[in-house]
This record gives structure tokens, sequence and C-alpha cells, in this order.
């Protein structure tokens, strides 16, 4: 038992160690974090943390990731959840071919997309505008959702909406007043994966929104850290690291039941 | 009736067709135009797309960056979902069953709760985070050793050509495995205790319970696990790219697939040399989670 808590406790320090040691630098001055690289801050440097949101822009691109994820992410559940339940609940030729047809996306990497979507939204116009990277992270973003509230819809209660039909409800009453309320559970989970998920993307904007000013947050970051101007600003990317971490770390101790649960179930399933 | 009908078909029409159209111009139109893509020379003109078969993927297997490439994410795939899974059930049994009797260990969802939060931060943040532990002079890792007097094993983690893709490697299971410790620590924990109990009533030590019991019982989630860091050791690209000098490098020790193919379509505008890379990983992909699952398919447990 004692060995188990030894090797159990070495890895929270493996895992835990990086991470406070970045959040530690973010408030020390440079000088400090190069003389003595273990000693807490003499007095916190939060200056460093206003010179990272405000002239490394870290501001603005958290304020463009905050868009794109909140729109995206909107959008995402409307179109997702819609989807899902048509399929889920009403029987029709062609159903089945639809599911599979989106839930097939899950299975194919992004990169075998990467160049031809690259020009999809060059033709469109897209390339480097918010709603280019909004509809695309959309899109990326439906497989899953489907997937997921398809599975949830099916193991909802029928009585509830055929009630509200005999009274008179319409197909869109039935879904919004019914059926959505009925579903929460399963669309909070899927919500926070989503939001998780569109808040680390990487790839997709790196490649479509080539614009500095329009930078989502991981993206900017990465490319603050090669420019010359921040290269040897330590404090000040750790600052920016920092405030990159702050809002999961939020998510994650409010939500960590649901997160936890709902990211594992979507492994399994 | 017929009203009905009408309201139905809108309502249908409604609700599925936004999600279709953006999930047909987005993701399905661009997965099937790389196949016919990556037959072809295109750089990117509009009207000069010449078809060439498969010159490009012939091209590609005499690309010494491409097969460097190969062979680094083919040993990412070897030791990334072992290392991986290894220490995730490691940690999911001390806690699960590291407490007095083999009863779930004090303070069991604390250790959780911090394993798992790397998960939640994306590869690009962790891959700078790690720039900086793995920094010769002013790093923490270099910090830590000298700290301890271990002077002798600090080194330029990232510059070593020898070093530096086993240090891509560590990132990626660093930040991995908490979430495969909770996905385990669930599956153990909806073992029913009896049958525990009762192995251990027939005699059954710790260990041979373990072996016997518990893992023959997790081998589903372990073959998802397979196929999930396999999907992450064929990648790699945010760590690389953010991480890695030049990146790639030093002399190509850590260049990835998908770093190749980045460079080739948005450096070199190489579009057509570039889908086919994107079609090597996918087929890569494939098989991989098409032999995982036929690897698992043999002699399954299942729990009443």
């Amino acid at each position: 038992m004692r060995r188990a808590h030894a090797f159990l406790v070495a890895w929270a320090a493996v895992v835990t160690l990086p991470l406070l040691w970045a959040v530690v630098s973010s408030l020390k001055t440079d000088r400090e974090i190069l003389t003595s690289p273990w000693s807490l801050p003499s007095t916190p440097h939060f200056d460093n943390w206003s010179r990272a949101w405000n002239q490394a822009e870290i501001g603005r691109y958290f304020g463009n990731s905050a868009l794109v994820v909140g729109c995206a992410l909107l959008l995402t559940m409307l179109f997702g959840a819609t989807t899902a339940y048509a399929l889920a609940r009403y029987p029709f030729r062609g159903n089945r071919l639809l599911y599979f047809g989106f839930v097939a996306g899950m299975l194919f990497p992004v990169f075998l997309a990467l160049v031809p979507l690259f020009f999809v939204v060059k033709q469109l116009g897209l390339l480097g505008t918010y709603p280019g990277l909004i509809l695309v992270y959309t899109a990326y973003a439906l497989p899953f959702t489907i997937f997921f509230l398809h599975a949830f819809f099916r193991t909802l209660p029928t009585a509830l909406a055929e009630a509200a039909f005999l009274d008179g409800c319409s197909h869109w009453g039935v879904f919004f007043r019914v059926m959505l309320p009925l579903a929460r559970p399963g669309l909070v989970t899927v919500a926070i994966f989503n939001f998780l998920g569109l808040w680390n993307q990487y790839l997709l904007p790196l490649v479509l929104n080539p614009d500095p000013d329009r930078y989502v947050l991981a993206q900017g970051l990465a490319a603050l850290s090669v420019s010359q101007g921040y290269r040897s600003d330590w404090s000040g990317l750790f600052a920016g690291l920092t405030i990159a971490m702050l809002p999961v770390l939020a998510a994650y101790v409010i939500f960590q039941r649901q997160i936890r649960s709902g990211l594992t179930a979507g492994a399994v399933r | 009736m017929t009203q009905d009908r009408h309201g139905r078909y809108r309502f249908l029409a409604g609700a599925i067709l936004p999600a279709l159209a953006l999930y047909a111009v987005f993701v399905l139109s661009p997965y099937a135009q790389a196949f016919y893509l990556s037959l072809t020379d295109w750089t990117g003109v509009s009207g000069q797309v010449n078809f060439v078969g498969l010159d490009n993927f012939t091209r590609l297997f005499g690309d010494p960056l491409f097969l460097a490439a190969l062979r680094n994410n083919g040993l990412m795939l070897l030791v990334v979902p072992v290392v991986t899974i290894a220490l995730g059930l490691l940690l999911a049994v001390l806690v699960t069953f590291g407490g007095r009797r083999g009863s779930a260990i004090r303070g069991a969802s604390t250790y959780q709760t911090a394993y798992f939060f790397p998960q939640l931060l994306s590869l690009p943040i962790i891959a700078l985070l790690w720039q900086f532990v793995y920094h010769p002079n002013d790093g923490l890792l270099n910090g830590l050793l000298r700290g301890i007097g271990l002077d002798g094993l600090a080194r330029t983690w990232l510059g070593d050509p020898h070093l530096a893709l086993w240090a891509v490697m560590a990132v990626l299971v660093w930040s991995s495995v908490g979430f495969y410790m909770v996905l385990f620590a669930a599956a153990m924990g909806s073992i029913p205790a009896e049958l525990i109990e009762a192995a251990t009533l027939d005699g059954a030590g710790r260990l041979t319970t373990l072996w016997r019991i518990v893992l023959p019982l997790l081998r589903d989630t372990v073959q998802v696990a397979f196929v999930y860091l396999g999907v992450l050791a064929l990648d790699g690209f945010a760590v690389v790219q953010v991480m890695t000098v030049g990146p790639g490098g030093p002399d190509n020790a850590t260049e990835v697939m998908g770093l190749g193919l980045y460079r080739n379509a948005f450096t070199f505008s190489k579009f057509g040399y570039a889908a086919a890379m994107g079609v090597t990983l996918f087929f890569l992909t494939l098989t991989l989670a098409v032999l995982a699952m036929r690897a698992g398919r043999r002699e399954r447990v299942e729990l009443a």
C-alpha cells in the first residue's frame, strides 16, 4: 500500500510539476526565471500577464478563439441535435444510409481532407475569415455530435412526444418543447466535449486562417514562440501559456465529473 | 393526413439539410477529391492538372524525407501505445485495487483528477510547455537533474538526433496516460466485486486475480485504446511542428508524415504529391484499425 501511494504520488508530480512551473514562472521576472528557477517570485509580477494580454495580443487571440468556438459550438449543437433527432425518431427511406454517412466522418484522418479542403474554402471566398473557420469547425464536429445524440434520443421514452402530438403540437414544437429538455444531460456532455475539441483545434486554423489578426489562441501562441521579439521573453510566454490554460482548467473544475465520464464514454462506444 | 405528411417531410428537410449541406461541402467532398488529387501533378494553378497515375506514390517511396517520416511514425506506433497503456493500466490498478484488502485506494478520485488534466490541453500548448521543460540551460528537466546531483544526465534533449524523437514520444505519453488511466479505472470499477472475492476465496493471490480475472475483462477497452493511440502515433504533427528544431529536426530525426504533407502542400505547393501522402496516411490508419479490431476478436470475454 505504501508503495502504491509512492508510485501514484510520483506520477502526480510528473504531471503537475511542469504545469505548476509554468504558472509560477509566469509571475516572475525573466531574471528570476534564469537565476533562481526554483524559488517563488519575490513579488508576483502580474504585469507579465497584462503584457502578454495586450502587447503580445494574447487578448486578441483569446477573443478570436471565444468568438469562433462559441459560434461553431452553437451551430454544431443546433444542427447536430436536429439531425440526430430526425434520424433517431423518424423512419424513412435512406435513414440508415444518412446516419452511417455522417458517422463515417469519424473514421477518416483530417490530413486526408486537408489539401482539397483548403481549396474548397478558398473558392468559397472564406479563407482567413471567421465564417469560414466557424463553418468548417461545425462540419468536422457534426459526426461525433450526431453519433452521440442519436444514441441518446433513442433511449428517451416515446410516450411524452406522442401525447404532445395528440395535443396538436407541431413536429418542431415537440422537438423544442418536449425532446430537447429531456435530452439535456446528453446535450451538456456533448457540448463540453465539443467545446474542448474546438478550443484545442490547431491544424485547421493553421491551414485555413493565415491572417495574424484572426489567429486563434493555440495558433497565436505557437507563432509567438518562434517570433523574433518574443523568443526570449520567457515570462511573457509563460504568462500566455497560463492564460491559455486557465479557461480549460476552470471548465474542468466545474464540470469534471461530466468531462471525465463523457470523454471516456465517447471512447468506449 | 396529407397535411400531416407534408409537415413531416418539411420538418425532416429542415432538421437534416443544414447539417447535410455543411458536411457534404466541407467533409465529404474534400475526402473524395483527395483520392483524385493524389493521382495528379497539380500545383495549384487552375486548369493545369495532369493525370499521372500512381507516379506520386512511386516517388513517395523513393523520397528520403518521407521514408524518414515513415520510420519515425513507425517507431512512435511501436512505443507510444504500449508505454501509455502499460502505465495507464498500472496506475488504474493501483488506484482501483491498491487500497486495504484490494479496495480502492484513499484519495483515488484526487489522483484521477490530477492525472486527467493534460488531456484537456491542446497539443501545441503542451508542446510549447515542454519546449521550456527540455531547454538545455534553463529548462525544468535539466534543472531538476542538476538539482539532485545528476549533472551527467543533463542533455540537449531536442538538439540531439538520438534523443529528440524520444523526447517527442515522452510528451505524447505524458499527455495521454491520464485519459487512459481514467478509462481503465472506469472499466475496472464495473467488474462485479463478487467475481474478485470468489477468486480470492479460491486462493488466488493478488497478482493471479489481476492477471486471470481483471485484465481479460479489460480486453475490449484496451483494444479501443490501441486504435486511438495508434492514430495519435501516426500523427504527432502538432507536437513536432511546435516543439522540435527545424521543425522535424535535428537531421530529420523527428520528421513525421503530417509535417511532410503540410510542407509539401503549403510551402512547396505540390498539392498532388501532398494529397498522395494524405491517402497513404489514410490507408495506414485504416490498416491499423482493422488489425487491432481483428486481433481482439478472438476469445472475447463477456460479463453477464
